[in-house]
């Protein structure tokens, strides 16, 4: 021991400083251990390849390596001559220079939010930057959800129903739109089913309420990559799959004995052996690369694009102090959606966060995504009921050129089957007492769809905004704006 | 023990912080009392004399949502631009009364209007037109429609019409109706026929 030779402290004093320093060591490694926060990782969704990848912590920003995000769903590779990063991804060409909070993909610039690192030969970006980022290399909209580090490519996601059988409110019944096997956990008065390898997404509220004394509500969560279920319940639950992992059934454990003690006990909850086989590809970055499964992630047709208006910094109109546009969009945007994917129509949401899209952004997934009918949702405070709007045509026309389209006026070969899907669903509207009116507007980028394209304004029914919030209100429009759509869901599979 | 400079110091800053409050003070009522008006540039009466001549304004109603043809007696120019400008100033004075049925921004103003042969005018609007313009998909239709369908209803020849703010291309006027791109006259008199009823 170099320092007790260079006298620092005496032989005989270094023994019982040994003595002392031993217990501290063994208290700092366990304070160490428990207090050591579990590594961040962005858990990426996409109809390719379904993984996770960690996250690094520069600068007080969350980064992580482009190249590892991106090489699972395409060729991919880059090469660094100081201070450039260049990547290529299929045929497209991102310039990275370190320390850049700019970056130029496909010669369009590009904002990152951050600056642009090299580690190891590692090109780190900001995590808030692949909202804008990643639909340049892809094509296509991505969604991410940046505080709980989760990444949707495309419009992948499974949505979910829950609801408490009528003849038995003790027994709680999920539905899923593909199939899960989430990890089953339990504690005192809750059960905890937690999605780290699907794309469960958010119902149209947080919290579900069922009014049942046994399961009073669930609540839907997102952390570190992982989406979780909690249901709060006071008697032990067991959960059951059946439907291919589609539905989940939790019903009261058969042998409670002398736990029974309702919340107070832990809950007897264990996945049955009949849980279906890992319905997504491997958690480890090792997806499936097989040339089919790499081309179906943008060759996928999706029947509907729904499309919540503004977002981000774009709120929309103010319809109160604390109630902005872009909210109720939201929340429409996910219930219409879950109302037409209930009836069979693959439904595409633009926007499923609070990130922005540039209205030319949103036209082009739309045109490129080849969807049979585009549906555009806004909300205002004014007037009473629902107004559909189809494009106001011709602008001061710039005329077609052979195959092209002018982009002002590329609704034009569609404006008929646009009105007619608007009179569609006003009908279902007017079944449902619904004050409806249709109007063509000058309303961006209803004129840049090449398909059918309606936009949807709800107000409220009366001069009460409440109902603009309302479950109720945004469920009676939703599913007549999709009984509208499904009822002409034959005419609008002919468009182009 | 403090030092008497050191105290003399301190007491003058005080004092001048004092000072400086009170002035601060005094010079925000004065700032209060000062109308707000004094930035309304807007003419507070037409500024032609002379005989007066029936139009028909396309007067918006937020109430029903809709736009309704209303004949009015305004002195007008004989200038087609100057004409122009006065018959939209006119629609706005509606707007910006108390009894608005459509209110606008206070300080909503018509800054230009060219008349470019064949067949163009350019409305340029200030920014309190269109910053403080209510947002909403009908409610900015509304604005839209009323101006095009009073101003080709009035001047003879107008096929297209393009709306600026301040001068310049803005993307919407609130947050949804389209001003990037030049207007149809003849899609905005569809429009406004459908305006025309409530239903």
């Amino acid at each position: 021991m170099r320092w007790i030779r260079q006298g620092w402290i005496s032989e005989t004093s270094a023994g019982r400083v040994r003595s002392i320093r031993i217990p501290f060591l063994l208290l700092f490694a366990v304070l160490v251990v428990s207090g050591a926060a579990p590594e961040k990782h962005l858990s990426v969704y996409s109809t390719a390849a379904n993984y996770s990848l960690p996250i690094v912590q520069r600068d007080g920003r969350d980064y992580i390596g482009l190249l590892e995000l991106l090489d699972p769903l395409g060729t991919v590779n880059a090469k660094f001559e100081t201070p450039r990063w260049r990547l290529h991804y299929n045929n497209i060409l991102g310039d990275f220079t370190v320390g850049q909070t700019h970056a130029r993909i496909q010669g369009r610039d590009t904002d990152l939010s951050g600056k642009f690192l090299i580690e190891n030969g590692r090109g780190l970006v900001p995590l808030a930057s692949l909202n804008a980022l990643l639909p340049r290399f892809l094509g296509g909209p991505t969604t991410l959800h940046q505080d709980s580090a989760r990444l949707f490519i495309g419009g992948i996601a499974t949505h979910f129903t829950a609801s408490v059988l009528p003849d038995d409110p003790s027994h709680l019944v999920f539905h899923f739109t593909s199939p899960v096997n989430p990890s089953v956990a339990s504690e005192p008065g809750r059960l905890h089913l937690t999605f780290s390898r699907e794309p469960v997404t958010a119902p149209a509220s947080p919290t579900l309420t069922f009014g049942s004394r046994t399961i009073p509500s669930a609540t839907y969560s997102e952390n570190n990559g992982a989406a979780e279920i909690t249901v709060s319940t006071t008697i032990p639950l067991m959960a059951s799959f059946s439907n291919d992992g589609r539905t989940i059934t939790l019903a009261p454990a058969k042998s409670q004995g002398a736990t029974t003690q309702g919340a107070a006990t832990p809950i007897a909850a264990t996945p049955i052996a009949a849980a279906p086989p890992a319905a997504s590809p491997p958690q480890s970055n090792q997806p499936d690369q097989s040339p089919a499964a790499r081309s179906s992630l943008y060759s996928r047709r999706y029947f509907a694009v729904i499309d919540a208006s503004h977002g981000g910094a774009d709120r929309g109109e103010a319809l109160s102090a604390t109630l902005a546009e872009k909210d109720i969009t939201v929340a429409f945007a996910r219930r219409l959606r879950q109302e037409l994917e209930s009836r069979g129509i693959s439904t595409l949401v633009l926007r499923d966060s609070d990130a922005n899209l540039s209205l030319d952004d949103r036209a082009f997934f739309v045109n490129t995504a080849h969807a049979a009918v585009y549906v555009a949702l806004h909300a205002a405070s004014s007037g009473q009921g629902v107004r559909l709007y189809t494009a106001l045509l011709p602008y001061a026309s710039t005329d077609d050129l052979g195959p092209f389209r002018s982009w002002t006026t590329a609704q034009s070969s569609s404006i008929a089957l646009s009105q007619a899907a608007a009179a569609s669903v006003a009908a279902e509207l007017r079944k449902q007492q619904v004050a409806v009116r249709i109007l063509t507007a000058p309303l961006r980028p209803l004129n840049n769809i090449v398909t059918t394209a309606i936009a949807v304004e709800v107000a409220p029914p009366g001069s009460d905004l409440s109902p603009l919030t309302s479950p109720d209100y945004q469920q009676l429009i939703a599913s007549a704006v999709a009984n509208g759509i499904a009822a002409i869901r034959s005419q609008l599979g002919a468009a182009p | 023990m403090i030092p008497r400079h050191f105290f003399i110091a301190v007491s003058v800053l005080l004092l001048a912080v004092l000072g400086m409050s009170l002035y601060a003070w005094h010079m925000r009522g004065r700032a209060a009392a000062t109308p707000v008006a004094s930035s309304d540039t807007r003419p507070v009466v037409a500024p032609v004399a002379g005989p007066t001549e029936r139009v028909t304004l396309f007067v918006a109603y937020d109430d029903l949502g809709v736009l309704h043809a209303q004949t009015a007696q305004i002195p007008l120019p004989s200038v087609r631009q100057q004409r122009a400008e006065e018959l939209l100033r006119a629609l706005l004075a509606l707007y910006l009364d108390k009894s608005s049925p459509h209110p606008l921004p206070r300080g909503s103003d018509i800054r230009s209007v060219y008349l470019v042969d064949p067949g163009l005018a350019v409305i340029d609007v200030n920014a309190a037109f269109a910053d403080g313009h209510r947002s909403g998909v009908l409610a900015e239709e509304l604005t839209v429609a009323s101006l095009i369908q009073t101003l080709s209803a009035n001047i003879p020849g107008i096929l297209k019409v393009k709306i600026l703010v301040e001068g310049k291309q803005r993307d919407t006027l609130a947050g949804h109706a389209d001003l990037s791109d030049f207007f149809d006259v003849s899609a905005v008199n569809q429009l406004a026929s459908q305006l025309q009823s409530s239903q």
